[in-house]
């Protein structure tokens, strides 16, 4: 309601100052859809689509942007079809399950509008659907895991907590193991967390029992990193020398930027990437920039000395 | 079954050895052949640790159960207990993030009782909505548990609602991770909610009075039973017992978020039936919850610690076993 209201509010503001600047300023009005703030990684997409949004509507006095969060892909097409009604230029939109939000996408496409499609593809992925795809990276958070604890500790002995059997999560499995090739990293378990904390401190408190000695813990996750770092201090084991974790949540980053001796590191996979892709959709419009294409964002290794530039410490997540 | 047939079985039972409740000991069993399971699968898995982990972690659940023994056992349901543990959980670190009160333990008494009152009243809510509002427990808590989880995932923002301040984190961590007596304190908690309750619902009236609800409300009523006034107490205890999982909750990890106690009204659920009571009401078990809630803990650790089953087939093997404890009840019921 609050997030509404701002937005109305937004919006009331825009119309007043895009009457003053008609003349200069040329009009145009992006619809942002996005799913509702259900856990962690969703609430950092509403706090940073709404965080962008105001920056880029700052910048340009023609600009309008209305954001609208839904929480399923049923509501979510209705949301599509609301924003095509009030007139939009541009569609950036982060569909909860893109498959069945394909239609809504194609309509809107079909009638000549922008659009942008942020993290989750649909099986069919070309221009027929979209303009632009923003796309975080998978195998590249696996992979960009596996090489630090290869590179940090050639002889490590991991643990890994898988998320959910899905496909992302297979893929950054599969990205890990190819991190790790070629080195004497061996990895002793691989257990489903479901990317929920209480979950990770379970799974952990058993890999401590099950293994006599550890020495990294991959965790792909930073809401599953809270609870095995509660589960390694409760059992008093010092055999394990860091845990990586991935995502950026902001309780993460800050202990990387405190230099804490357990999560030495982060992997980006950032709710911010719907920032990147409404960034681009305004440059298509007022910057005539080419911006057409698919844009794939890097897992980042977050360290001690870049964790700044990923920290915000207002974001609920 | 009714009451007056349950307290003699129960009475005999003290008498003689021979006339034991096979059908109160079935869990029991079901537990002991676990175990010997467990110690094949990994030599580990018998040592103390692991088996006060697997106890202590299992104090949610069971604390949640036994709650659920009670509205289980008066015929009713009650599917909003993760949505309340979560919403509970997240009113109290709200509470103590306040800093209404400067003195951490001051602080700490106060969020105790504040957790205590507002499991409660949760309970009353779905107590009242059941009774007066004369709603199907299943539609009504199933309402009450959207509600509960809403709320929860507003205040977070859809994020993380974590305790803030150090000096309370620290003195209150002991309440899950400290120890009485070499016993970790959330199996001393379960030992003593399990210890009232069984008091509750076998010795005194009101238990009594359950239970005959829970055989049949209309008899139960001609007999002058307050039926309305009895489901709603059984629905209070819930919430109640949902306060004190909450109150060692909370020192674990500091923090709650909308993902907070998913599906654990299942697990209570699934705790209580395999205890040996009947899910359409009239009997209550409460050290068999426990059991249960044990048993549900134990089979997630042994395949976990076994190296030859694959990740992908947990969920199989963990229904599978489930059932197979069932069967086994069943079996020594009927040699009964």
């Amino acid at each position: 309601m609050r997030k509404g209201l701002l937005g109305a509010a937004a919006v009331a503001v825009m119309a007043l100052t895009s009457v003053a600047h008609a003349q200069e300023e040329k009009k145009v009005t992006i619809g942002v859809s996005i799913p509702a703030a259900d856990h962690g990684w969703t609430s950092g997409v509403v706090f940073h689509a709404e965080r962008v949004a105001k920056l880029l509507m700052s910048q340009h006095p023609g600009l309008n942007v209305i954001v609208k969060t839904s929480p399923d892909p049923a509501s979510q097409a209705n949301a599509v079809q609301d924003l095509e009604t009030q007139g939009i230029d541009a569609l950036v939109i982060l569909p909860s399950d893109p498959d069945p939000l394909v239609n809504a996408i194609k309509e809107v496409k079909g009638k000549g509008t922008f659009v942008a499609i942020v993290d989750r593809a649909p099986s069919v992925n070309d221009n027929t659907v979209r303009d632009l795809y923003v796309a975080g990276n998978n195998p590249a958070l696996g992979q960009t895991a596996g090489e630090y604890i290869k590179a940090t500790t050639p002889d490590a002995e991991v643990v890994i907590i898988r998320g959910l059997p899905i496909p992302i999560d297979q893929q950054r499995q599969d990205g890990f193991d190819k991190g790790i090739e070629g080195s004497n990293v061996k990895v002793l378990d691989r257990q489903f967390g479901n990317w929920n904390r209480d979950d990770a401190f379970k799974v952990m408190q058993d890999y401590l029992t099950k293994y006599p000695k550890i020495d990294v813990v991959w965790c792909q996750d930073d809401d599953m990193a809270v609870g095995v770092l509660q589960a390694i201090d409760q059992a008093k084991r010092t055999d394990i020398q860091y845990v990586v974790a991935g995502a950026g949540s902001k309780d993460m980053i800050k202990k990387v930027m405190d230099g804490d001796k357990m999560i030495p590191v982060d992997v980006l996979y950032p709710p911010a990437m719907v920032g990147t892709a409404l960034e681009m959709t305004v440059a298509n419009f007022y910057g005539q920039v080419p911006v057409r294409g698919v844009y794939t964002i890097d897992a980042t290794l977050v360290t001690k000395d870049n964790a700044k530039d990923f920290y915000f410490p207002d974001s609920p997540f | 079954m009714d009451t007056s047939v349950n307290e003699e079985t129960r009475d005999v039972r003290r008498r003689s050895w021979r006339d034991i409740d096979l059908r109160a000991v079935a869990p029991f069993a079901a537990l002991i052949l676990l175990l010997i399971l467990g110690a094949l699968v990994n030599p580990n898995f018998i040592g103390l640790n692991n088996l006060a982990n697997v106890a202590t972690r299992s104090a949610f659940i069971a604390i949640i159960a036994i709650g659920a023994t009670f509205v289980i056992s008066s015929g009713d349901l009650d599917l909003s207990v993760g949505a309340m543990v979560a919403f509970v959980a997240s009113l109290m670190i709200l509470f103590m993030n306040s800093g209404v009160i400067a003195d951490p333990a001051l602080m700490l008494t106060a969020a105790v009782l504040f957790a205590v009152v507002a499991g409660s009243l949760c309970g009353l809510a779905n107590g009242l909505i059941t009774t007066v509002g004369r709603i199907e427990p299943f539609i009504a808590t199933l309402g009450t548990m959207g509600i509960y989880r809403g709320l929860t995932t507003w205040l977070s923002q859809g994020g993380a609602i974590t305790l803030k301040d150090p000096a309370l984190q620290e003195i209150y961590r002991p309440a899950y991770f400290g120890s009485i007596l070499g016993v970790p304190v959330p199996i001393v908690v379960i030992l003593a909610v399990t210890c009232v309750a069984a008091f509750i619902l076998y010795r005194t009236r009101y238990g009594r009075h359950v239970v005959a609800v829970g055989s049949n409300a209309d008899v139960a009523r001609y007999s002058g039973i307050p039926v309305n006034r009895v489901r709603t107490i059984a629905f209070v205890i819930q919430g109640l017992c949902v306060a004190i999982a909450v109150l060692l909750y909370v020192p674990r990890l500091g923090s709650t978020s909308a993902t907070t106690g998913i599906l654990w009204e299942l697990q209570a659920i699934t705790a209580v039936v395999v205890g040996g009571t009947a899910l359409k009401g009239g009997a209550g078990r409460v050290w068999g919850t426990i059991c249960g809630a044990f048993i549900l803990e134990l089979v997630g650790n042994i395949m976990l610690l076994s190296n030859f089953i694959s990740e992908y087939l947990i969920g199989a093997i963990q229904g599978t076993i489930i059932i197979v404890a069932m069967l086994v009840q069943r079996s020594l019921v009927r040699k009964s």
